[in-house]
């Protein structure tokens, strides 16, 4: 969105109140700016770059020609929260994944939040993430989501909004941890005049939080085995798989790696066959288990859902959490916080327009070139209108792609995502920001201060994804 | 930490790679050295030739139908995408190997292997003449070296380590007992000149290409003579890149593998059978035998070892 069309909200600066003075959070850094020439930053994003290549922090495009092995663009301008903002977004964001855990845990048993008439069955049931064979299956704790991306944006000073919950398989989180480990390579005297919370522990917080919940029949409950499986290298976040393995001292296993024998799962090792308690697995479900789900998956372990149906096994994130990251039960989340735990939502959704609610339908066709449209499955800012960036003749296709089929798409007013400085070509300047923050469930919701910021660096972009043009920031939670 | 088969193959075919790119080096680097040093009634095809063979590659380059030349056999030895055995080629299956089982390795050794790769990705034949033939080779060796180094210098002494080291040695005898084979043969023909300058520049040639030459004249205080450059390379343990210094390092590492997982392993007492058979043979037995033969019977004996390895320890399945 350009803030200079009329009648667009003004986007919320992160660094500047509309009168031009520095918030507090950024007052350090807004000095340092001041005194840092361009060159400077032009030279030390190079010397970034150069060390994500040597460090191989790329992630894999194939099938679009050029180099199958790119870096998502990182801008070497920190983005800062104050420790009190950092604390009430985080109040929101374990509120709201403890609801969606209990979600899970109700759709796989006795759906009493359908049963209360909060939501409607369809949504369940006709979800190609909802996965029957999970019906009456006890996961260790109840828990589903282990490992939790919740995308928020900010709109002001004290309003943020949940985008999107990613409660499969969410990626991104070496990035928070590398951006980090580069700024400080990059700009060590910026860390000893700014105190800013470290991030560097998550590997540790996730390897404790993966063994917290060991299946039943683990032979050690306080150590059990954990290995982290991996579509292979040829995965879009094959680098982030190794990175956290690697950062966990877990085994980094691939489907071929492991068997199942009388329900139990093994990895195969040098010393022979070894039991496998935990798996932290980034593949999606249809992928898991060829006896299972899909037949034709030679990424998987045949055997493996069974394995994990009788309790041997744990996998995180457990099978069929897909159901509740859709976005057409998104609109709901709201109503979990509050069937479930009794509370009011901490942390709001953005107003969203469900088309497959008549009413809903009508104003969103009678308002899109106001509104951003996507569709329910899509992901990776593919397969969405944004009404005020699209001209009448792709309105009017995505009119008649809606009318076709609107229940596979929802509506939301196009928000002014808050703003942040940027180094782009044209200097510092504003471009628009969202935030991933992580959650890692085990007994307890954890989350290390801060998360992956990703920025539109196109002027006027709102689309932040790293495929279309987007970058990352460091993100920085100041101490109190 | 228990160790995946997986993991153990690609660290040891890492590890094979990077060694093979270095040995691919050596074998350019003497046919350069000697077609630098030949008499004007030598053709091209007659300095470049020997490098396919020992290379292997003698019948996929001349599918390619290009003249046998400098040119065309630096680039395809060094540096075709289209060869699997190119200098090129293995330095990115190195790096691939590394790349699956980057947990395995340590940072420094990735990021060596990652930059070398980045070096020669797009390297062609323009940039590596400008940069200098002997440049080239050197600097393939030298990246070979760093990375030992670095494997040396900051692995742990555990199963992964040694699975890299077993990688090395096994490659590392296979390729000298190629090289003395090929040019010994190569280089017969010739010892009409036996004590001439072009048998000593060639023979000298050999030598450097395992950087054999100044310890030959070490241990010999001799002109060179064919059976001594062959007891160098095969029977002397002093020798690092010999047949027996490999195998020797190859039967402790075995060895060390069996101390670790107590077992015993088809493997092991094969690399020692066939160790004891070099360390106890005399150079003129070995002649007797046939060289020729001796070689081969080594490089079948290699071959037997890394099934018997890929076989104890569950690799590749």
């Amino acid at each position: 969105m350009n803030a200079a069309s009329p009648g667009a909200p003004v986007a919320f600066d992160e660094m500047r109140a509309s009168d031009g003075t520095v918030r507090a959070a950024y007052s350090r850094l807004a000095q340092w700016l001041d005194n840092t020439p361009p060159e400077l930053l032009a030279r030390k994003r190079h010397e970034a770059d150069v060390l994500f290549r040597r460090l191989g922090i790329t992630f894999a495009v194939y099938g679009e020609g050029g180099d199958t092995e790119r870096l998502i663009p990182f801008d070497v301008i920190p983005r800062v929260l104050t420790a009190p903002e950092w604390d009430a977004l985080s109040e929101g964001l374990v509120q709201r994944v403890k609801a969606l855990n209990a979600f899970l845990y109700d759709v796989y048993h006795g759906r009493e939040i359908v049963r209360a008439g909060k939501i409607p069955a369809e949504l369940i049931d006709g979800n190609e993430q909802y996965r029957p064979e999970m019906i009456g299956v006890e996961v260790p704790g109840r828990i589903y989501t282990h490992i939790a991306g919740i995308d928020v944006v900010r709109v002001s000073a004290d309003q943020f909004y949940v985008l999107e919950d990613n409660v499969r398989t969410p990626s991104g989180v070496s990035y928070m941890l590398e951006n980090r480990e580069a700024m400080m390579r990059l700009f060590p005297e910026l860390f000893a005049r700014n105190r800013v919370q470290p991030v560097g522990h998550y590997p540790d917080e996730l390897l404790k939080s993966l063994r917290s919940l060991p299946p039943h029949s683990a032979a050690d409950k306080d150590e059990p085995t954990v290995v982290m499986m991996t579509p292979g290298a040829y995965n879009s976040a094959y680098f982030e798989h190794v990175f956290l393995a690697e950062q966990m001292g877990v085994e980094l296993v691939e489907g071929q790696d492991m068997f199942v024998e009388n329900d139990y799962v093994y990895m195969r090792t040098v010393a022979g066959p070894r039991r496998v308690d935990v798996i932290y697995r980034r593949l999606d479900d249809a992928f898991l288990d060829p006896a299972a789900f899909r037949p034709d998956s030679a990424l998987g372990v045949k055997g493996l859902f069974e394995a994990y149906r009788k309790g041997n096994v744990t996998l995180a994130n457990a099978v069929g959490t897909g159901v509740a990251d859709d976005k057409a039960v998104y609109p709901y989340v709201p109503d979990m916080v509050r069937f479930y735990l009794g509370e009011e939502p901490k942390l709001a959704n953005v107003p969203t327009y469900s088309l497959r609610k008549p009413d809903d339908l009508k104003y969103t066709l009678e308002h899109l070139p106001e509104l951003v449209v996507k569709e329910t499955h899509g992901s990776g800012g593919y397969g969405m209108l944004v009404g005020p960036k699209s001209t009448a003749a792709e309105i009017e296709a995505f009119r008649q792609r809606i009318i076709a089929k609107p229940e596979l798409y929802i509506a939301q007013p196009t928000l002014a995502l808050s703003t942040c400085p940027t180094f782009v070509d044209e200097g510092v300047a504003p471009r628009h920001l969202d935030l991933r923050p992580y959650l890692l469930v085990g007994k307890d919701v954890k989350l290390v201060p801060g998360g992956l910021t990703r920025v539109a660096l196109r002027k006027g972009s709102l689309v932040v994804n790293s495929s279309q043009g987007g970058g990352t920031k460091d993100t920085w939670v100041l101490e109190g | 930490m228990a160790m995946l088969s997986r993991a153990a193959d690609q660290l040891y075919w890492m590890a094979r790679y990077m060694e093979r790119a270095e040995n691919m080096a050596r074998i350019l680097d003497v046919s350069y050295r000697m077609s630098l040093s030949s008499t004007d009634g030598d053709s091209e095809h007659m300095q470049w030739g020997p490098a396919l063979v020992v290379a292997g590659c003698e019948g996929p380059f001349k599918e390619t139908g290009r003249p046998t030349d400098a040119r065309n056999v630096v680039e395809y030895l060094a540096l075709d995408p289209a060869n699997p055995s190119s200098i090129r080629n293995s330095l990115g299956a190195a790096r691939e190997n590394a790349r699956a089982m980057r947990t395995q390795i340590t940072t420094e050794m990735w990021e060596s292997l990652n930059a070398t790769w980045l070096e020669i990705r797009n390297l062609d034949y323009e940039k590596l003449e400008a940069m200098g033939t002997r440049a080239f080779f050197d600097w393939v060796k030298e990246r070979s070296h760093l990375f030992r180094g670095v494997t040396y210098g900051t692995m742990p002494r555990d199963a992964a380590y040694r699975f890299a080291r077993i990688g090395t040695f096994l490659e590392r005898g296979d390729s000298t007992a190629r090289l003395l084979d090929v040019k010994y043969h190569v280089l017969l023909p010739t010892a009409r000149d036996v004590g001439g300058a072009v048998d000593y520049y060639q023979w000298g040639a050999l030598l450097r290409s395992v950087s054999a030459f100044q310890a030959y004249r070490r241990v010999y205080r001799d002109v060179i003579k064919p059976r001594r450059v062959a007891e160098l390379l095969i029977l002397r343990a002093d020798m690092p890149r010999s047949v027996a210094a490999s195998l020797g390092e190859l039967t402790g590492l075995l060895d060390e593998v069996r101390e670790q997982f107590g077992r015993n392993y088809r493997s092991a007492g094969l690399a020692h059978t066939i160790h004891d058979r070099i360390r106890f043979a005399k150079i003129d037995e070995v002649f007797e035998f046939g060289l020729h033969e001796f070689l081969t019977d080594i490089v079948d004996s290699n071959m037997a070892i890394g099934k018997a390895i890929a076989e104890d320890f569950g690799l590749p399945y």
